[in-house]
């Protein structure tokens, strides 16, 4: 029977995956074809999205980006006579074995290893790669010596501040109370990311997996996954993969054979970015408005409801369970300084190639956007990247040789944040971009503190005022008031969303002064 | 009035079932939005109510959230992507071509009652920008042409 594989992946629908497997489905009924379909996660190369693959005796072969229209076509050449099934070689839309594709062949996956391979709810295609190989070696270690291998694996937040996660795991640990938490923060509210969005719905039971490891070694019978609204599919396959884990023993009041009980329990977000803040987060599962909490307490000592409450990124919980089976130093080989394992980053925007691209840091900005993404979409010169979100920095491609570590970001006035990259060409212009980060600033503040929600609506007054005046000493009175709000909203606001909204505006202004009408002297001054 | 006080049974079945949840107020929230398409005023007073809170807090945490809606939508809700991905690919001439069709702003419901607008940051298919939601479904990989369609589909579906 021919076997073949399409995502059912949320992005890989919107770009028509369903009504291409309806397409094959039909077209094989009326050929009398016995066909099998089986609806795999994405691989995350989606400008192949739909991409269909076919088994062959050289591995998967794929076809993409595919269309209803193609379906005749395809199935002649899986079933014509000369070569074997899935080795059409003359397609047109033929592009080899998957996996030797450059892009997935250069890419260094861990997290994503199933990626495209798996159905997302089948337990047995998880287990038969690898998957509960860490809860299995979780289970025979002691709590602590859980915590020390996170700890040496060097691993660090990737919802955006890179803390260490060892060190919380070793204070919630350490804390003692009758009742933890490990909260999952997957309110994926940057853009230009769906990391979170593609492991969620692709490869459900990693995250469990990780949820579950935390929670054994930190003491914590009960986790939270906080979805964000916007990712519907996500929250149906979540809670769809509960109920399997339940039934196969890997949640509940004996989780695994550990005699310790864990559940997860999803909660949605309701359309605010700042609930991904993780105070406002907790806040929020609590049944309130998300206003940031002032820190100290730490979430990690006084967390939701008041208690110990552990609280990572998706992808960090789901980085434990490789940790865990292969043991740290495997993990922290690979990195640079002290970014260590790898990271999903994701290229979107204006971008020939976009997709999810998971190396070791330190590869560089200009390797990912030009090498893997191939520069612009529409093909004129690229002009920027924003890099971590709607918080990050746009970067020139005069940086984009700098790598990407932690450090060497923040040492340039960047962050890599969630590993989000937004590739902009020539005609986007910058100033509208900073006037955008101020009003979404402006939007979605929680209106805590002033710098941030004042200072957002002021600083788009500035901006406005800046590119309609025609006068050059009011325009730099301006650019200079700009850069004053910048600092007062940097260094005056409680978190990161007044913050660090100076810094796509800061380097818009530094870097694209003509978009505002100054030299670069100028801008400088 | 009256039409809200049909709303109460299934107000009261979404808070007799979540109301004892740690934290119930959202689960509830987006329940009986799920149910009714919006929250209805009769709704604050039960749900205060049963979760024994106040009404200024209950209407706090419904007017804190961009996803709660006091009015009924409209038959068709279209959320356009309006964050970095999507304009670097032309999110902006989108909202402009809606803005044109649809003879409304950022936030409206069309005239005919047919399409309620609202902007949205981001739907995880930046690789694929621009990008939309239409009732809950995501489309991506946007032209001008096919946005007008799927306009022109939900104003059709209208007439009938
Ligand atoms: C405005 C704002 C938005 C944030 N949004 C997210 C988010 O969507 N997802 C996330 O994981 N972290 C987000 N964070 C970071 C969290 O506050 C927190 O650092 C993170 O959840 C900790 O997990 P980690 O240690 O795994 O990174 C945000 C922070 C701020 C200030
Ligand atoms: S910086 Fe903004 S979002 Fe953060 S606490 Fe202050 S007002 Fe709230
Ligand atoms: S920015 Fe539009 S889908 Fe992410």
């Amino acid at each position: 029977m021919l076997k073949l594989y399409i995502p059912c992946d949320s992005v890989a629908r919107a770009v028509g995956a369903d009504q291409v497997a309806d397409a094959l489905q039909r077209e094989a009924e009326r050929r009398q074809l016995p066909l099998d379909i089986q609806r795999t996660s994405s691989r995350g190369l989606y400008w192949l999205e739909p991409l269909l693959e076919c088994d062959s005796a050289q591995g998967r072969q794929g076809f993409g980006p595919v269309t209803p229209d193609d379906v005749p076509s395809l199935l002649d050449a899986f079933t014509g006579e000369p070569g074997e099934p899935g080795e059409p070689g003359g397609h047109s839309l033929a592009l080899g074995p998957v996996e030797d594709i450059p892009y997935l062949k250069t890419q260094q996956r861990l997290l994503f290893a199933r990626a495209g391979i798996t159905r997302p709810l089948s337990l047995d295609d998880y287990r038969a790669h690898g998957g509960f190989a860490g809860l299995e070696a979780a289970v025979a270690l002691d709590g602590a010596e859980v915590v020390a291998a996170v700890l040496d694996s060097g691993l660090r937040g990737r919802g955006g501040a890179a803390f260490p996660a060892g060190i919380k795991w070793r204070t919630v640990r350490d804390a003692v109370a009758g009742q933890k938490y490990v909260v999952c923060n997957a309110d994926e509210g940057d853009s230009g990311t769906f990391a979170d969005r593609m492991l969620m719905e692709g490869d459900p039971f990693l995250l469990i997996e990780g949820m579950i490891i935390a929670g054994l070694a930190v003491g914590a019978d009960k986790g939270y996954i906080y979805v964000r609204s916007e990712y519907p599919d996500a929250i149906r396959v979540l809670d769809q993969a509960f109920a399997i884990a339940r039934d196969a023993g890997y949640l509940g009041s004996d989780v695994a054979g550990s005699g310790q009980a864990f559940d997860l329990e999803v909660r949605v977000g309701a359309g605010a970015y700042i609930c991904g803040e993780e105070t406002a987060l907790l806040e929020s599962i609590e049944g309130k408005r998300g206003i940031v909490r002032a820190k100290p307490p730490l979430p990690a000592l006084q967390g939701l409801f008041g208690l110990p409450t552990l609280v990572h990124n998706v992808l960090t919980l789901a980085s434990v369970p490789i940790i865990i089976a292969k043991g740290a130093s495997f993990y922290r080989d690979f990195g640079m300084g002290r970014s260590l394992g790898t990271m999903p980053f994701q290229l979107a925007g204006n971008i020939r190639q976009g997709g999810l691209v998971e190396r070791a840091f330190g590869l560089t900005l200009r390797e990912l956007v030009e090498g893997y993404g191939g520069g612009t979409a529409s093909g004129r010169p690229l002009k920027a990247a924003q890099v971590g979100g709607p918080l990050g920095a746009w970067v020139p491609p005069s940086h984009f040789d700098t790598p990407l570590d932690y450090e060497a970001f923040a040492a340039m006035g960047a962050m890599l944040g969630h590993g989000g990259v937004v590739v902009a060409d020539d005609t986007l212009n910058m100033a509208s971009m900073a006037r955008f980060a101020l009003q979404f600033c402006a939007e979605e503040s929680c209106g805590k503190c002033t710098p941030c929600r004042i200072g957002s609506t002021r600083g788009m007054e500035v901006v406005d005022r800046l590119i309609a005046t025609s006068d050059m000493t009011e325009r730099h009175d301006q650019a200079l008031l700009l850069r004053d709000l910048c600092d007062t909203m940097q260094y005056g606001s409680l978190c990161a969303m007044g913050g660090m909204t100076a810094y796509p505006v800061a380097s818009a202004l530094k870097y694209f002064p003509a978009d505002f009408g100054l030299t670069h002297t100028e801008a400088a001054q | 009035m009256p039409d809200e006080l049909l709303h109460l049974p299934v107000i009261h079945r979404v808070l007799a079932r979540d109301k004892d949840t740690p934290g119930a107020l959202l689960p509830i929230l987006h329940a009986i939005q799920h149910d009714i398409g919006y929250i209805p005023d009769a709704a604050v007073a039960e749900i205060a109510h049963a979760l024994n809170l106040s009404l200024a807090e209950v209407h706090g945490v419904i007017s804190f959230y961009h996803d709660f809606r006091t009015t009924p939508p409209a038959r068709h809700t279209l959320r356009l992507c309006r964050a970095e991905s999507c304009q670097s690919r032309g999110a902006e001439a989108l909202a402009a071509q809606l803005r044109e069709q649809l003879a409304l702003d950022d936030h409206g419901t069309s005239a005919d009652g047919a399409i309620s607008l609202r902007p949205v940051y981001c739907l995880g298919a930046c690789a694929c920008s621009p990008a939309l939601e239409l009732d809950g479904q995501v489309h991506a990989r946007l032209t001008p042409e096919r946005l007008r369609a799927l306009v022109n589909a939900c104003r059709e579906d209208a007439a009938c």
